[in-house]
């Protein structure tokens, strides 16, 4: 159990800086703005991201198990080490990164490393997602731009007491958006660890009720971290965010957080593409998205809204920059990182 | 949360009473005018008296609505902007009711020439006024409709300029009006009157950034 933990430190440190980054995605404007109180945000974030993580963390990780089965625990500990590695090493160039890359470039630098076959299909199934993500929160905060503004003519709401919904309207939106990010980015904390500690942490069951696998204790953990991140972090990358990157008016900010909470949850709830496949309808696949990225997929939505005013296109330069320069390095960084844990600390990493 | 609607709902009472003092000083200001330009001192003090009494209440009212709003942490991000319209929409306050004052301690005797003008004068600035005040109550309720508030509040603005300029001209050229001394107590007094348009337009033009802030 001990060693367990130990190796699981690289994935509780990924967990914190997702955490630290992440949740100002979620509760950026609302904190800046000050339209919700710190200590309340990351109260309601914490809830919220450990329940997704763990009620409707499995869906996304299947597929970050099938990109890469990593057996064993220090192959699982390098590869999130890795990617945590890069994540801040990439926040120190203040260049674009995001968890969900690095984590899909390090386990991909991890099947060279093994040389395992790298699974074509998921991993297209991973980078169209990706693409697919930004596109669909831009369509969705679009549309619903127009169905808030057309609400607000009709309803002429007083000031002072739209204030007062905003911040309900906020706070739910955040609760949603931290539990949908709980749900699709825990996998890229502790996806790879699944098949390793499967053993290490035994199910057990409440009488008949609810069983709590081993899976949902070790996303549990993860989801703890997340938190640890949240509270001990965010607060200052919330006040850039919500102050000086995207200057949303409150109700915008809240298109963009349900928008991008929206599409996170599309890409994570088991039950959700079960409704879709069940009635006929599209459903999409369960992958891990980058949290970042949906954001800015959302302010350009509202930037054509509003007919194009405002519009960074440089940002769209940048996020692809992400998608193809994160995993890149991620890759470069594990299989280096395996190389020195296999041979000079002797442990087995395939 | 229920709280925080008891508090709105005391904070929106207490910006449309604001709203409603200002519509009142307004009118109070165009029936003073009018009541002295008739001759009728006592009533035209009485309409000074109230235009002060309005003033004090109106000043209370908006120092209790700033209290509130930085007490109860209410609108962050218009705060500022809605402190900032109720400050300035006290100006045209203060304008009815020193114009008042002014004709209340020189009760100028040679405007009689000019009664039709200045009253037209009174009539555009109040109507420059009051269209602010709708103006303001859009800002409020119904965004959308502030512009076009704004719009009258220019045009009748300009049509009071113009009035004013008329009645310079006509005292200036005006061989009834030998000394210049109330030739420029009659410019004085148009300049004055119509200083309640140019406030209501100066507030206009701050009304319509916050407009454009707010828009979402």
């Amino acid at each position: 159990m001990g060693t367990t933990l130990l190796f699981l430190t690289s994935g509780l440190f990924l967990g914190w800086s997702l955490g630290a980054n992440d949740a100002a995605n979620v509760w950026g404007t609302a904190v800046g703005t000050r339209m919700v109180k710190f200590k309340q945000a990351a109260l309601v974030c914490s809830i919220f991201i450990i329940l997704g993580a763990v009620v409707s963390g499995a869906g996304a990780s299947h597929t970050l198990g099938k990109l890469g089965a990593i057996g064993t625990l220090a192959g699982a500990f390098t590869v999130a080490l890795s990617a945590a590695l890069s994540v801040y090493w990439m926040t120190k160039l203040a260049l674009p990164v995001s968890t969900t890359q690095a984590i899909v470039g390090a386990i991909l630098g991890w099947n060279l490393f093994s040389g395992t076959a790298i699974n074509g299909k998921a991993l297209l199934k991973v980078i169209g997602t990706w693409v697919f993500s930004p596109v669909l929160t831009a369509l969705f905060a679009f549309i619903l731009y127009f169905i808030v503004t057309a609400f607000m003519k009709k309803v002429k709401i007083h000031l002072i007491r739209l204030d007062g919904y905003t911040r309900a309207l906020l706070l739910i939106a955040g609760a949603f958006g931290s539990y949908s990010l709980g749900a699709n980015n825990i996998g890229n904390v502790m996806g790879v660890f699944i098949k390793s500690a499967e053993s290490a942490f035994p199910s057990f069951s409440f009488g008949s009720l609810y069983t709590f696998s081993g899976v949902q204790q070790l996303f549990l953990l993860g989801g703890i971290a997340i938190a640890v991140g949240v509270f001990t972090y965010s607060k200052r990358v919330m006040m850039t965010v919500g102050t000086s990157i995207y200057q949303l008016s409150p109700i915008t900010a809240f298109i963009v957080v349900l928008s991008s909470s929206i599409v996170l949850f599309l890409f994570a709830s088991q039950g959700l593409k079960a409704f879709l496949v069940g009635h006929h309808l599209p459903s999409f696949p369960l992958v891990p998205v980058s949290s970042s990225q949906s954001i800015v997929g959302g302010v350009i939505g509202i930037g054509l809204a509003k007919g194009g005013r405002n519009l960074n296109l440089g940002i769209l330069g940048r996020i692809s920059l992400g998608w193809i320069a994160t995993p890149v390095i991620g890759a470069v960084v594990a299989f280096f990182a395996l190389f020195v844990v296999q041979n000079v600390f002797g442990q087995v990493v395939f | 949360m229920d709280l925080f609607f008891q508090h709105a709902r005391k904070i929106e009472g207490n910006i449309d009473k604001y709203l409603d003092n200002i519509t009142k000083a307004i009118l109070t200001f165009e029936q003073g005018v009018k009541e002295y330009f008739n001759g009728n001192m006592d009533l035209f003090e009485d309409k000074y008296k109230e235009a002060c009494d309005l003033e004090s209440a109106s000043d209370e009212l908006r120092r209790d609505i700033k209290y509130t709003l930085y007490r109860d942490l209410l609108i962050p991000d218009a705060r500022g902007d809605v402190l900032g319209l109720l400050e300035t929409l006290d100006d045209v306050i203060d304008v009815t009711e020193e114009v008042l004052r002014e004709f209340s301690i020189e009760k100028p005797a040679e405007l009689g020439e000019f009664k039709e003008d200045f009253l037209s004068l009174t009539e555009m600035s109040v109507k420059t006024a009051k269209e602010l005040v709708s103006a303001s109550r859009s800002f409020f309720r119904e965004i959308s409709q502030v512009h076009d508030f704004i719009t009258q509040v220019h045009y009748w603005e300009h049509e009071a300029d113009k009035v004013e300029e008329r009645i310079k001209r006509k005292a200036f050229s005006s061989e009834k009006l030998d000394k210049l001394s109330v030739k420029v107590q009659v410019r004085y007094f148009a300049e004055r009157i119509s200083l309640l348009a140019d406030t209501a337009e100066d507030v206009a033009e701050r009304l319509d950034v916050y407009t454009i802030k707010r828009s979402i």
